[in-house]
């Protein structure tokens, strides 16, 4: 076996690796790494019935970090010479208040992913673009042809296409490559000079044949022209305490403002998160029970290793309403002594590696959902949701529904417009009280935000109905 | 090994090369930024360094244009075999996109020519240790201020500095270098009766190490902002008035700043698509965005296509003067160009704020809670529940009940709603309470009525 494939493309040797490695690795220094990153991103998009912009982006360097205790030392660079190397380790060894000079790290054993979840073939980019071009027409069509009230369609196509490498103190020299797309459509409805948008979208770390299987595209600009329209007839939303029912897919944002970043063991580490304390204990109703899962084929969420190597797996975060774990990075992991899921990740080598979600849904129940929908008088049928947003420390959380209905009498009557709903994490699980049989994941839009450092995530929800929330409309 | 094209003054250089190479290529027209710059971050935890981060990092974006077609593209990259692919590269995408009539280069004749000093840049260094000392005292006077802050998220300080080059095939070549500083502390504080927690932070931004206010300063602040919270319960859904701090105005003022955004205007994507020239809010307000404060966070002697910026005035006395545009979407609307183009390197220009801000009243914060029987003071926002198009907000937000024109006691997990036109109309004070601690800022605003749902 020759030196790792991966690793060429950066212009270095396993040499130069590891002794940069072992630059890092002074004697205090408890663990080391090196992230090498190529990553290229292209994006086209149309508006007016026009594609009219295309971009394209590279970037490359490498991140190397130290930590030492709770330490991190940690430096970037875009430029890969043997001397640029070992100027980041020794900024990134000054954490360690250790002594200079080298410490011999073991051999690392050469690896490659025991899986490949996303075996996507790369596109020459005048081919690709020209495909591209067609599918946003084509789009452009489809909605205009929905409604003729659709006065603007709005869409794009984006993908990127990384290339990692990871070399690690513990003995690890391991690379993947990570492909990943999506596309998002907005529409612009009129009429009686009045405006309304809708917009749908998704993706995954798939090729360009997924857009077209059951033309998944033409779906997707359905959709967006969909929303828009059914936002026209939207009347306000109603404000206060009141059951909420949510559909499957998308609104598991729920899960993952609620309670996923409160699971996250740096803030519970820390002891910042409404969450740390409660391992064991009942945070959601019996009905529920929610994983973590980086392993399933093609998501947007998923990753055949995380970013620090580790392969990723299946997290139980709530097993039938009991706490049961937490998300683990190797650092965080180290200082609670609790196992390394394979959740340590980075937006690129410019950024630290932090604990961080994969794809996080419920599991199903056995409730049907229609039967959900008719055990509410008056409520909230939440379908489609724009952002949400969590504070870790007192678990406050938002999200925003794009599209829901009021139900009246167990059934679902008129759309409302877009309402926020804000609960407390630690609680709202426990007032969920249905679950449905019908689990689905969502189409792949999602990006979750911390420190700054945004990375892809997915969700997955079957229908539930939460006894009550907030809901914050205008209307008494 | 690739041959490496070189900094020191050579960014100008480079530039011009490209531009060059670029033309050869086929371009009609192009223009080029270059960015460079180098960054230091602390954050300190409980005392101790939790997390040291230094780097250097460059970027370039090139954009051409084919005859009416055009594209752009960006690297870290800067060896010449990349450099090259890039440039060909770029005319072939170019070549794959639609005719846009309106696409191009600014006139050459509105070119930036003077240059203004804005005094964006501080050449003071401040070594490794200096910075730990200076992210373990906002920490430390955090944490040392009230025996209910029992935990940290920590203390930090960033500094960077960094140059810009700008260059295009009318021949303008511009550059200027910037630099900041910051610090900021994030205590958290634990209810001594309940164990409930609740999380605050606190913060300074300057161009200049020497107008940066004192870590104790920003620290006891960080403190106080933290402990007040504690006890926070829910209110009654009710209607009441609703006084926005200075900070929560602040984000007021950015949903302002994206509704005037020449490109959501032209996409009919705005609430104000429509409004120029008509009456957004009373008479008391008005809005500027001004890219020529000296020192300022947002100020640039020149725009991301190298137009001058200057001072707008996007709202005069309660009237909608004036959209923010670049030269794309002001040639869609029939608009000059107000200097806002904001191009962050790998993207298409769009248009961004300089300093934008709502001029101030002469009431103080507190006399203006004065003026409230009963209603929210709100101090924190959460959430993305606010819909362009419409100008529908709903967010998640927490602050102060006010009782008989004092602040009462804090409340949390509600969401104020409304609709953003409404709320402009409804702005019914202005506070004397201007900082700038980024490139958007208000005084304290006071709105006659919203919607809050709660228990």
């Amino acid at each position: 076996m020759g030196e790792l494939v991966q690793l060429a493309s950066f212009g270095l040797t396993e040499g130069e690796v590891l002794s940069a490695l072992g630059r890092v690795k002074v004697r205090d220094v408890d663990y080391a790494d090196l992230y090498f990153e190529s990553c290229v991103s292209e994006s086209v998009s149309m508006e007016e019935s026009l594609v009219k912009r295309a971009t394209k982006s590279v970037s490359q360097g490498v991140g190397v970090r130290a930590t030492a205790g709770e330490k991190t030392g940690f430096a970037y660079s875009d430029e890969l010479t043997k001397k640029d190397l070992e100027l980041a380790a020794d900024t990134a060894r000054y954490i360690a208040n250790s002594p200079s000079g080298a410490q011999a790290v073991p051999a690392p054993v050469r690896q490659r992913p025991t899986r490949d979840l996303y075996p996507v073939e790369r596109v020459q980019v005048e081919v690709a673009t020209a495909d591209r071009v067609a599918l946003l027409n084509a789009i452009d069509a489809e909605a205009r042809r929905y409604d003729p009230r659709i006065k603007n369609v709005m869409a794009s196509f984006n993908t990127e296409y990384k290339v990692v490498v990871v070399a690690t103190s513990d003995g690890a020299l391991i690379g993947d490559v990570q492909p990943l797309s999506r596309l998002q459509v907005t529409c612009i409805a009129e009429e009686k000079g009045q405006r309304q948008s809708g917009s749908f979208g998704g993706g995954g770390r798939v090729g360009f044949e997924f857009y077209h299987e059951g033309d998944r595209h033409l779906r997707f600009a359905r959709e967006a022209a969909r929303e828009a329209i059914l936002n026209l007839s939207a009347v306000d939303a109603p404000a206060g305490v009141m059951p909420v029912v949510l559909g499957g897919g998308w609104p598991g944002i729920l899960l993952h403002e609620a309670i996923g970043h409160g699971l996250e063991a740096d803030f519970n580490r820390k002891k910042t998160s409404a969450f740390s304390n409660l391992l064991g204990k009942r945070v959601a109703s019996d009905v529920c029970t929610i994983v973590d899962d980086g392993t399933l084929p093609g998501r947007r969420g998923s990753l055949n290793m995380d970013d620090e190597g580790t392969p990723t797996g299946r997290t139980t975060l709530i097993e039938n309403g009991i706490l049961r774990g937490y998300i683990t990075d190797k650092l965080n992991a180290r200082l609670m002594g609790i196992p390394v899921t394979g959740n340590g990740r980075r937006e690129s080598y410019q950024s630290v590696v932090l604990p961080r979600m994969t794809n996080t849904f419920m599991l199903a129940g056995t409730s049907d959902p229609d039967e959900i929908i008719r055990s509410v008088d008056r409520g909230l049928y939440a379908v489609s949701f724009g952002g949400g947003q969590v504070d870790i420390t007192n678990g406050k959380f938002v999200f925003s529904a794009s599209e829901a209905y009021l139900i009246e009498g167990g059934k679902v009557t008129r759309p409302v417009k877009g309402a926020t709903l804000i609960g407390s994490g630690p609680e709202i699980l426990t007032k969920v009280s249905m679950v449905g049989h019908d689990l689905k994941l969502d189409e792949g839009i999602g990006t979750c935000g911390k420190d700054g450092q945004s990375v892809p995530v997915g969700v997955g929800l079957p229908t539930i109905r939460i006894d009550e929330i907030t809901v914050g409309g205008t209307q008494r | 090994m690739n041959q490496q094209l070189q900094q020191r003054d050579g960014y100008s250089q480079l530039a011009l090369d490209l531009l060059a190479k670029a033309k050869r290529s086929g371009a009609t027209e192009a223009d080029i930024i270059i960015a460079e710059g180098e960054t230091f971050s602390v954050q300190v935890r409980l005392g101790a360094v939790d997390r040291l981060t230094k780097a250097r990092e460059k970027h370039l974006g090139l954009r051409v244009f084919v005859g009416k077609r055009s594209a752009s593209t960006s690297t870290s990259d800067f060896s010449a075999d990349s450099l090259n692919a890039l440039v060909a590269e770029t005319c072939t995408l170019a070549k794959a996109v639609v005719e846009d009539p309106v696409s191009g280069l600014p006139e050459a004749d509105q070119m930036a020519g003077e240059r203004p000093d804005l005094d964006l840049y501080d050449p003071t260094r401040l070594n490794t240790e200096q910075q730990i000392d200076l992210a373990k005292r906002v920490e430390a006077a955090a944490m040392s201020t009230d025996e209910r802050v029992t935990n940290s998220e920590g203390g930090d300080f960033d500094s960077s500095s960094g140059r810009v080059v700008l260059g295009n095939s009318h021949g303008f070549l511009g550059e200027y270098q910037s630099s900041s500083f910051s610090m900021s502390a994030s205590p958290v504080a634990t209810d001594p009766e309940t164990g409930a927690m609740q999380r605050d932070s606190w913060y300074d931004v300057q161009r200049k190490f020497s107008k940066l206010n004192s870590p104790e300063a920003v620290g006891l602040e960080a403190a106080r902002r933290t402990v007040r919270k504690l006890g926070a319960r829910k209110v009654a859904t009710q209607r009441v008035p609703v006084v926005f701090d200075a900070e929560m105005a602040g984000s007021l003022m950015g949903n302002l700043c994206g509704a005037v955004s020449g490109y959501s205007l032209y996409k009919g994507a705005s609430f104000l698509a429509g409004q120029l020239d008509k009456s957004l809010a009373p008479d008391y307000v008005t809005v500027y965005d001004d890219g020529r404060i000296v020192g300022g966070l947002g100020s640039r002697p020149f725009d991301g296509e190298g137009l001058p910026t200057r001072k707008t005035t996007v709202v005069e006395r309660g009237v909608l003067k004036s959209y923010l545009l670049d030269t794309y979407s002001g040639r869609k609307l029939g608009m000059a160009s107000t200097g806002n183009a904001s191009r962050s390197v790998g993207e298409n220009p769009s248009v961004g704020p300089t300093n934008f801000y709502l001029a101030p009243g002469s009431k103080t914060a507190q006399e203006i809670i004065k003026t409230v029987k009963q209603g929210l003071y709100v101090t924190d926002l959460i959430g993305f529940g606010i819909n362009m198009v419409t100008g529908d907000y709903s967010r998640g937000a927490s602050g102060f009940w006010i009782e008989g024109g004092e602040l009462a006691y804090p409340v949390e997990e509600i969401t104020i709603a409304g609709n953003l036109k409404d709320m402009f109309a409804g702005i019914e004070m202005v506070g004397s309470d201007l900082v700038f601690r980024g490139r958007i800022a208000s005084p304290t605003v006071k709105i006659t009525e919203m919607m809050v749902a709660g228990s």
